[in-house]
């Protein structure tokens, strides 16, 4: 019952304010918005018994991805950049492609077997940190080492793509 | 006398969540206390260090200033600027604020006490969270945003500078502080605050086997305060008061008080990882050990800042990326393997 109230709670605040990350127009309260967001959904991982993914959730995200952004936006000149809005009202083809898309979306969840998901299965983890540790390095060794390589590969080409004057 | 088991559960239910709430208000209590004692004594530790008196007119050997500075603080006028970005002018100390205190809830002071009369155990931390020391890290890594919102919000050159410099260090060091925090988890097995601390016991206390881990967490841990020799956010030589130079009164005091608490948790911190918590020769309570190592630590903090020169910018991008990060990288490793 507790459990509901708050997961309509955080839910709700997270949307709102997901909601509010592309419609505000100063980039700096998007980012704002976006870092409350952030921490909804951290909040929705203790509500689902996984602090660890909850902690890594604010550290990662809100600690330092968010920041790198600020950084960024704080280097941008705002007043010429809130001028040019996510949307313009103008292009006919935008809103289209995007209720094409949103349609397609809430088609393929509605077709997956998320939408049935009252009984939680089997084999799900108690989010313990452990438990974590052996399941990444065991049973999902492969696309564990996969995403690492993968991430590697795009740190690499960004700082190439940074460095492109140097060569 | 009460007889807490045949009580009605629903009561008990009640009392334990008024239990809780009873140490979060106590916790705040202390820590919005804490800059009276904290203020006064770095402006005698840096009065002595450079070889004068300190404050000495307010009250007995200037015991009254810090009240002095709180009316003071509460009294002047709330300045915004023009220009500023008004709201999140205003809300940007809080944010600043609110992390420092919330990382609270799961620093533990000591084991349990036993009240007296009704024979309740209760215990010294308000939660022990499994992944405690990773929330710890996670939360205070939130109260950056304030620093840099209010560098941003002001609409000064050396106020944006502050913010800039805060978010760029911010990330640098903490890297380096939760690596050197790995250590330790990697000994103790836990990622719990009270279970690190327990493995330390009878002096078997983290110092003795990560001397390198705690070096880097020190460093990293003084650059994550913004305390001299890493100031930068507020180098006031360079850049007026940096982050904070538009700032007045209570607005002004929110961030000192930031700042103060920052210093008080890194110490706690370093205590609770390191030095083996409330773990100390018996003829004290714990409570006690815990407390004279935490204001060692601050007295350490303060010692530094009236010792060293600041350094430079990239003297500080450079020790954070090549020294520190290498450092700690390595210890984790040597660590792993003389514990196989």
């Amino acid at each position: 019952m507790a459990e509901t109230v708050f997961f309509f709670i955080f839910a709700i605040i997270a949307v709102g304010s997901a909601v509010a990350v592309v419609t505000l127009r100063n980039p700096v309260h998007s980012v704002i918005s976006l870092m409350v967001c952030f921490l909804q959904m951290a909040a929705l991982f203790v509500l689902l018994r996984s602090p660890f993914l909850a902690a890594v959730q604010i550290f990662v995200y809100v600690g330092a991805v968010l920041v790198l952004f600020l950084f960024v936006i704080m280097m941008l000149d705002i007043r010429q950049a809130s001028m040019e809005r996510f949307v313009s009202g103008g292009h006919f083809w935008v809103i289209a492609l995007l209720v094409v898309l949103i349609a397609e979306m809430i088609f393929i969840v509605s077709r997956s077997k998320f939408t049935n998901m009252a009984v939680a299965t089997g084999s799900r983890l108690d989010g313990s940190v452990k438990e974590m540790g052996t399941a990444l390095f065991t049973k999902y060794l492969l696309p564990f080492e996969v995403i690492s390589l993968i991430l590697l590969v795009a740190l690499l080409g960004a700082i190439v793509l940074g460095k492109k004057e140097l060569r | 006398m009460f007889d807490l088991i045949n009580m009605n559960p629903m009561l008990v239910m009640i009392l334990e969540v008024l239990l809780i709430c009873v140490k979060v208000v106590v916790v705040s209590l202390i820590l919005f206390m804490l800059p009276l004692p904290l203020t006064y004594m770095e402006r005698k530790v840096a009065g002595h260090i450079q070889v004068r008196l300190g404050p000495f007119r307010t009250g007995p050997h200037g015991i009254l200033q810090p009240f002095a500075d709180m009316i003071k603080l509460m009294f002047k006028e709330d300045i915004v600027p023009a220009k500023a970005d008004k709201w999140l002018f205003k809300i940007a100390p809080v944010i600043a604020m609110v992390p420092v205190f919330a990382v609270y809830a799961t620093v533990p002071f000591g084991e349990s006490i036993t009240i007296p009369y009704i024979n309740k155990e209760i215990t010294m931390y308000i939660s022990d969270m499994n992944v405690g020391i990773l929330y710890v890290l996670a939360i205070a890594g939130i109260s950056v945003y304030g620093i840099i919102l209010g560098g941003w919000a002001s609409n000064s050159k050396y106020a944006l500078f502050g913010g800039l410099r805060s978010s760029a260090q911010m990330i640098s060091y903490e890297l380096a502080l939760s690596f050197a925090c790995v250590g330790v988890v990697m000994l103790s097995n836990s990622l719990s605050l009270v279970d690190i601390v327990k493995s330390q016991s009878n002096w078997r206390w983290n110092i003795l086997y990560q001397p390198v881990g705690f070096f880097i967490f020190l460093i990293a841990g003084i650059a994550e305060i913004n305390r001299i020799p890493f100031d930068m956010p507020e180098d006031e030589g360079t850049l007026g008061a940096g982050y904070h130079a538009e700032y007045s009164a209570m607005r002004f005091a929110f961030f000192m008080l930031t700042e103060y608490v920052a210093m008080v948790t890194i110490s706690t911190l370093a205590v609770l990882l390191f030095f083996g918590g409330w773990d100390g020769p018996g003829f004290l309570p714990g409570i006690v050990w815990f407390v004279i190592k935490v204001v060692a630590f601050i007295y350490l903090f303060m010692w530094a800042r009236f010792t060293y020169p600041r350094y430079r910018f990239d003297q500080l991008m450079t020790i954070g990326w090549k020294i520190l990060l290498p450092l700690s990288l390595l210890n984790i490793l040597i660590t792993g393997l003389v514990i196989i």
